[in-house]
């Protein structure tokens, strides 16, 4: 025994294994194949948790996944998983778990004093706070935050691993229940390769609760015979796998659970598994959802749904209650009152809700026969509390009656499960005779089966199934069940309420707490458009969004409207079907597995000088090689100052580079670079800017003539991917017909930049027999037997080469360079001495001046576009708009108070205006000292000698800015040349 | 997501491929100011099949035709982009 509700025998669990688990703190014992839920039960336990809003006791509702009520949190540390249904957890020995949403505990819970005050909290409350002014708001949202709710978010990461796996197969079936098992069976015979997934932990669905005759064989044995026959027709089944998505083109995401809530996975560490299945063909058979009714008290801990009753009764040896009354509007419900009968429960009452002079099947004539049976009858209310029932009202021959139980059963028909199908993008046909949507219209490869098509009883369920599978399916060869097993339901759907029933207590929504009443107020309000009454009150909104509320919520707002329930519409089925966790979605894409990351070739290089490092897009470079104990700051300071003064060694190998050949090279350079390229002479290079298609600039770079037909075209670190697509889309969208091939040479060509006064008598002494090029030239030369392409450009404003090799050659040559500079008193540089220098020779880079919001003339750029015009980006620069006055233009500003100029600041003409411009880069004055930015400002070339104020109230820092040519060093230009 | 059929590749991912734009869209480098000026912001966005310029990024890196109905997403052809197809 384990616990006073269970029964001595019967049901699926193992007696054998006993489960140890704890609850609130006290531990509880259960067997191997309970659900936490059953287990708890099994132990007499009825209150499960707080509601949302109101914090009124809950128990237990459902027996599945659908479970509003039963909340619990599981495990500790990075093993905390919040709001999992009691219903949805596997006992484990070691199970830790606990209630959710009360305070200082479940029993004694001062939250409870919200049900109090419900009559102040109506529909709609919270946008109704929001009329009351922003402080009142304020206040509001503090005790909500404090007062309503569910689980505690985790607080520590994630301690276990998850993985995706890709599957495909010719026919994917959904749910393992009756329907399900008939399909992969037929589709198997048929040949097609199958998938089955099953979010319980075992096959059967419907069969674990109503065991049948199927086949000439128990059930339990038919689903072990289809199991073995689907997998040895190489099909694969997955337990503990829900279909959480129905995407397009038959893609299905199924999240596969190899651990339960809480518990610590196996040596792997694998805690769960997303499959991503496309298959040839979906079969849904995903079965139906029973339905609450509508009476006062209906959410109190002992009423269940009456499905769920028999569940915990015969698939968990579990007897909830000890006299129940049944409230039902179909025959189901009956098999729920006899087998409680049968397991020595009384039964107060069976109240049909469906008319007295019905033709009655032999089940309910069945039960006529031994128990109190009432047709046209209503449940009122379910009186009782915290500890459970106490009793129930109804109406009974149209008198109200007292009923003595601690149990109701309820059963307000069933609706098909069409989340998939809906996601799938299909269609809903209504039957107004059972109340039910079911699946109509299909726009993908998929079909639906058994109950979740609306097929009634166990015999058309298999046929179903059978059937629809594959097309060479024969109806005479579908399993087929005993007669005594083939119940229909007879649903004559009922969504009124008895009149004496206090519709401010009954409950539409379990889980955000709202009633009957709530619906109503809020259609008198004007909500009438089913999207806003379910936004305005929350109907269908929490973690179980809405699976056994909506319907109900639906037909009330039918009955205020006066209208048919399928006029008034349905809210969006929207994946995934049941709350998945963050952690299986990112699977390995975290921590440093989010991004690639990309190393230069010279990175151990850099590494033995233990640089600070900086990812730059998925690269990681060194942002500057600290010595002793230099910051950032102080390091870069110290490198840019030697590169203006002696001469710096730096690593730009992850430059975007493309080698251009053929005989229109030139001719689709010309395309591509707004500047004049096609008059180069071979052996010269010079600066270039690509521009997109509306005339804005996309990036910068140098153009080089390494041949007569052959080009080396060089761009942004950052911009090299982008750049790369887009050389692609000229040559084979734009330009297809010019004779030119396009060759990324990005990792191909590593490279070393040296930059500075000294910089020439480095490179002579490094490449003694080539002789130095001139500034924008290039020449060949050999370094340590490393073949070497020495180019002759500046970015520093320093005289400065590039010197090219092989990158699986760059070390010698980086060894060579780097020591002939710290021989002659220079050093290596990173990224932020190379930032610096390019902001005081006023550089645009990627990113910063380069926003995709400047055209060429904003940049100062005009007198470098080439005058025939031909480049992509050449017509749309004629835009009007874009040579009216008030444009962003880019200039410099010098800070004339002292302070720093803050990084990202805008840029105003007086305190408490609207901004002007902003700052793209702030820098410093290298030599002189002293901050210096780049930014934008309105009509800024006419602007200079003005007086700012650069603001940045994200880091509440000031400065005072005069406005200057964006050139602070060598405006000359006189440093880089020869 | 959706499952496109590359024609060098097979039917793959649309996660391996990124959509570049609609066909009608292409801008040539001798398009006149208005025509460029309806192109780039002014174009239309049609409920039904049209055809779209794609790129097979993560497979072939080929430039694609892609006949897709933007309201149901069903594909009815992919040809290369050097494949003549109806305006």
């Amino acid at each position: 025994m384990s616990g006073p509700m269970r029964l001595a025998d019967g049901g699926q669990i193992d007696r054998t294994r006993p489960i140890h688990f704890v609850f609130d703190g006290r531990s509880y014992q259960g067997y191997a194949g309970d659900s936490l839920a059953s287990a708890l039960l099994a132990n007499g336990v009825v209150l499960f948790g707080r509601s949302f809003k109101y914090h009124r006791p809950r128990g237990v509702m459902a027996a599945g996944i659908e479970e509003p009520s039963a909340l619990v949190q599981a495990g500790s540390g990075g093993r905390y998983e919040p709001n999992s249904r009691a219903t949805d957890v596997f006992i484990y020995d070691g199970l830790q778990s606990q209630s959710q949403n009360r305070w200082p505990s479940l029993r004694f819970d001062l939250g409870g004093l919200n049900s109090l005050i419900s009559p102040f909290i109506p529909a709609g409350f919270y946008y109704k706070t929001f009329f009351g002014g922003p402080k009142l708001w304020l206040l509001y949202e503090h005790l909500i935050r404090q007062m309503a709710g569910l689980g505690m978010p985790p607080t520590k990461a994630d301690a276990d691993i998850y993985e995706h796996r890709a599957a495909f197969f010719d026919v994917l079936v959904v749910g393992s229940g009756p329907a399900g098992l008939a399909a992969a069976l037929s589709a198997s015979a048929a040949g097609s390769r199958v998938i089955l997934a099953e979010q319980d932990e075992r096959l059967g669905g419907s069969l674990l609760t109503d065991p049948a005759t199927i086949d000439g064989l128990s059930s339990d044995q038919w689903i072990a015979k289809a199991r073995e026959t689907l997998i040895a027709a190489g099909g694969r089944i997955l337990t503990r796998t829900t279909a959480a998505g129905y995407y397009d083109h038959d893609l299905v995401n199924l999240v596969e659970r190899l651990t339960e809530p809480g518990q610590t996975p196996g040596p792997d560490g694998l805690a769960q598994r997303l499959w991503r299945v496309r298959a040839g063909k979906v079969i849904l058979a995903t079965g139906a959802f029973e339905r609450p009714r509508l009476f006062e008290g209906n959410d109190l801990p002992g009423v269940m749904l009456s499905g769920a009753v028999r569940t915990y009764l015969r698939r968990y040896g579990v007897r909830a209650g000890s006299r129940a009354v049944i409230t039902t509007d179909n025959d189901d419900a009956y098999r729920t009152a006899l087998s409680m009968a049968e397991a020595g429960a009384s039964i107060a009452a069976i109240l049909d809700s469906r008319p007295a002079d019905g033709v009655r099947s032999p089940l309910v004539q069945k039960a006529m026969a031994q128990l109190p049976v009432h047709f046209a009858a209503k449940l009122i209310a379910a009186k009782g509390s915290a500890k459970g029932l106490k009793g129930a009202s109804a109406l009974i021959d149209g008198k109200v009656t007292a009923l003595d139980c601690d149990l109701v059963a309820v059963s307000g028909g069933f609706s098909p499960v069409v989340h998939l199908h809906m996601q799938a993008g299909g269609t809903l046909a209504w039957d107004e005779l059972s109340g039910s949507f079911s699946p109509d219209q299909t726009r993908q490869n998929q079909t639906t089966v058994g109950a979740a098509a609306g097929a009634d009883g166990l015999s058309a369920t298999l046929l179903s199934g059978w059937t629809k599978a594959s097309a060479k399916a024969k109806a005479q060869a579908a399993p087929t069940c005993a007669p005594e097993d083939d119940v229909a339901l007879n649903i004559i759907a009922d969504w009124e309420p008895a009149p004496q029933a206090r519709l401010k207590k009954a409950f539409v929504d379990y889980q955000n707490d709202v009633t009957a009443a709530d619906l109503d107020l809020a259609w008198r309000e004007g909500y009438r458009s089913v999207e806003h009454l379910k936004r305005y009150t929350t109907l269908g909104m929490a973690t179980d969004q809405g699976k056994t509320s909506n319907l109900v919520g639906l037909a009330r707002l039918a009955k205020s409207e006066g209208r048919p329930v399928p006029s008034v519409g349905l809210t969006t089925f929207r994946p995934p079907y049941t709350p998945v966790t963050l952690g299986v979605l990112a699977a390995e894409a975290t921590g440093p597995h989010l991004d690639p990351r990309r190393r230069p070739v010279l990175y151990k290089t850099h590494a033995a000088e233990q640089p600070i490092w900086q990812p730059v897009g998925y690269w990681h470079r060194p942002s500057a090689y600290p010595v002793g104990t230099e910051n950032l700051h102080q390091a870069a300071h110290r490198e840019s100052l030697t590169v203006r003064t002696k001469v710096g060694v730096t690593d730009v190998s992850t430059l975007g580079k493309f080698d251009v050949s053929g005989p229109d090279a030139a001719l689709f350079l010309e395309l591509i670079c707004a500047t004049t390229v096609g008059k180069l002479a071979v052996g010269r290079g010079r600066y270039t800017i690509m521009l997109r298609e509306d005339g804005m600039v996309m990036d910068d770079g140098t153009v080089w003539r390494t041949e007569e037909n052959r080009f080396l075209l060089t761009s942004s670190t950052g911009g090299a991917d982008r750049m790369a697509a887009h050389l692609s889309y000229v040559r084979k969208v734009i330009a297809p017909q010019l004779k030119v091939a396009v060759a990324n040479v990005q990792e191909h060509w590593a490279a070393v930049a040296v930059a500075g006064p000294l910089a020439r008598q480095v490179v002579a002494s490094v490449l003694p027999q080539m002789a130095v090029p001139r500034h924008m030239s290039l020449d060949r030369g050999e370094l340590a037997g490393v073949p070497t392409l020495t180019l002759a450009a500046s970015y520093s404003g320093e005289r400065a080469f590039e010197i090219y090799a092989p990158s699986d050659q760059i070390e010698p040559v980086w060894a060579a360079i780097a020591k002939a500079a710290r021989d002659l008193g220079g050093c290596l540089y990173g990224l932020e001495a190379l930032e610096i220098l390019r902001i005081e020779k006023g550089h645009i880079v990627v990113g910063g001046e380069i926003d995709g919001r400047a055209a060429p003339h904003d940049l100062g750029l005009s007198k470098m576009l080439r005058p025939a015009g031909g480049y992509i980006g050449h017509t749309a620069l004629l835009r009007p708009a874009l040579a009216e006055a008030g444009r962003l233009q880019m200039v410099g500003f010098e800070a004339v108070d002292g302070s720093a100029i803050p990084e990202g600041s805008m840029l105003l003409t007086a305190p408490k205006t609207l901004p002007v411009g902003h700052v793209t880069a702030a820098g410093l004055n290298v030599i002189k000292g002293g901050s210096i930015a780049l930014g934008f400002l309105r009509d800024g070339f006419s602007r200079t000698g003005e007086s700012l104020i650069a603001w940045s109230p994200t880091r509440n820092q000031t400065a005072k800015v005069k406005v200057t040519t964006p050139v602070f060093y060598d405006v000359a230009g006189v440093q880089y040349r020869d | 997501m959706l499952l496109i059929a590359c024609p060098n590749c097979g039917p793959r991912a649309q996660a391996e491929f990124t959509f570049e734009r609609p066909l009608a869209s292409i801008v040539t480098p001798t398009e006149t100011l208005p025509d460029l000026i309806h192109k780039l912001f002014t174009r239309e966005n049609p409920r039904g099949p049209s055809w779209e310029l794609w790129r097979h990024t993560y497979g072939c890196a080929g430039w694609l035709k892609v006949h897709r109905d933007t309201h149901n997403h069903q594909i009815s052809a992919v040809v290369r982009v050097d494949t003549e197809t109806p305006s």
